[in-house]
């Protein structure tokens, strides 16, 4: 029979190499998601203050990172500081400060959407009850917050998860560059690359789907 | 590893080469038609795929309905970087070569499909029922329903995210420089590796996607406001 080239994913160590690129990404994913999270919360906070100045530089600074691709971000990070400053960071703290420079922001608008979605006859209701200021928190506001937040931030997480692919342009061996190298070791396997690609892109969707679907069933459950 | 500062904030001696950016404005504004026209064919493709695709779910044709899941799952669950590398390096080795700019436009359709299908179905899905009875009562067939009553009210409901998804998808064209596309990023990557000044590259490049978004960005925000007609037989909420 002939060899259809699907073969490659089982010669040597070839599958476990390719896990061992993606790890890479994720990686770099995971660090950012548990940065952006807490710095974004934060942040989040900032969007809501009183002083105009502090929500005009928030509001600015969300504006920015959300404007420009995410590629040209890393770029200017990865080439333009060397250039610029003599700052010599490679791809993977690169991709850290700028991924998490942009998911701070976007976790920050969350939290400040999460917050003024609950309408203020919640707080006044349990201010009339008799409640402390902290027990208005603890109990009421809260729990509404995380019920709203929660759903939202897993699903950036999986944008950021999705974001991190494209360190692959800024020279860092992940899962496609991985890919590469085994295809190119095995140039004789003429469909190959089909296999090697077509595993990576269904390696992405069996991490990324079962994130996405428990944000989902969380939405719905506590909508 | 270790960012280490150079004495001063900018390396020493460093200034801004205006000749050289003078040089290659034509460049540049190459790479910008490419990315805008590449942008918006995506666009449209992928409202028209998407928008099927949230009539097939949301009238929930049998068969189809449970592929156009499947597919709006796979196009959201992965990034579009691999979908195109399986696009422009995989499929061909099976028989399906295609050209860069089909990959371009297929790679652009297959994620932005599914984003758009999300949109239209949440605004599909906030249209209240009474609305389509009522059509047929007035005596309107259900194409006309469908066609003047529901749809205006569905595209007003999800027209912010339609028009975030549009924004999205232009900006998700820097990708297409690895299906060989000479868009800005590829443009900017060619003069940067060519030996060109690294800053004053980077600077033209933020212009240049400054010059494309800002007007759809603007436009966006102003049709959006314009949209916003649509509030009846929706359940008010306090």
């Amino acid at each position: 029979m002939q060899d259809s080239g699907v073969s490659i994913l089982f010669k040597g160590i070839n599958f476990q190499r390719l896990l061992g690129g993606l790890w890479v990404t994720l990686r770099i994913a995971l660090i950012t998601i548990g940065l952006s999270l807490a710095l974004g919360l934060v942040f989040g906070l900032i969007m809501l203050s009183r002083r105009k100045v502090l929500r005009g530089i928030s509001r600015a600074w969300l504006e920015i990172v959300r404007f420009m691709p995410q590629l040209v971000l890393l770029y200017m990070v990865y080439f333009g500081f060397a250039r610029l400053f003599g700052w010599d960071l490679d791809g993977e703290t690169s991709a850290v400060l700028v991924f998490t420079f942009w998911g701070t922001a976007e976790m920050g608008d969350l939290v400040r959407g999460a917050v003024s979605s609950i309408p203020p006859h919640q707080r006044e209701s349990a201010e009339a009850i008799g409640l402390t200021p902290m027990q208005v928190c603890r109990h009421v506001l809260i729990p509404q917050t995380v019920r709203r937040l929660l759903p939202q931030a897993i699903n950036l997480s999986t944008r950021i998860i999705k974001t991190t692919a494209l360190v692959k342009m800024i020279n860092v061996t992940e899962v496609l560059k991985v890919g590469q190298q085994i295809i190119s070791q095995f140039y004789r396997l003429r469909e190959a690359p089909f296999w090697v690609y077509l595993t990576i892109f269904i390696l992405y969707f069996i991490i990324c789907w079962p994130i996405s679907a428990l944000a989902g069933w969380l939405e719905k459950r506590w909508a | 590893m270790a960012p280490a500062l150079t004495g001063a904030f900018f390396v020493r001696g460093w200034t801004m080469d205006w000749s050289y950016i003078a040089a290659h404005v034509p460049d540049f504004l190459g790479g910008a038609w490419v990315t805008l026209s590449y942008g918006l064919i995506g666009v449209a493709c992928s409202a028209v795929l998407g928008l099927l695709c949230s009539l097939v779910r949301v009238f929930r044709v049998p068969v189809l309905r449970a592929l156009v899941r499947a597919y709006v799952e796979l196009s959201r669950n992965t990034p579009l970087l691999v979908q195109l590398f399986f696009l422009y390096a995989g499929l061909p080795r099976v028989g399906v070569k295609l050209s860069a700019g089909a990959c371009a436009v297929v790679g652009l359709t297959f994620l932005g499909g599914g984003y758009m299908a999300e949109a239209f179905r949440s605004g599909l899905e906030a249209v209240d029922r009474s609305q389509r009875e009522a059509g047929e009562c007035i005596g309107l067939t259900p194409l006309q329903t469908v066609r003047y009553v529901v749809l205006p009210q569905a595209f007003a409901t999800a027209a912010p995210a339609l028009f975030a998804n549009m924004i999205f998808l232009i900006k998700e064209t820097s990708m297409l420089s690895v299906v060989a596309i000479m868009d800005l990023m590829n443009v900017a990557d060619t003069l940067r590796t060519g030996g060109g000044r690294t800053i004053e590259v980077l600077s033209m490049l933020v212009v240049a996607y400054v010059v494309i978004l800002l007007p759809v960005s603007l436009l966006a925000t102003f049709a959006e406001r314009r949209m916003r007609f649509a509030g009846f037989g929706r359940q008010h909420t306090v």
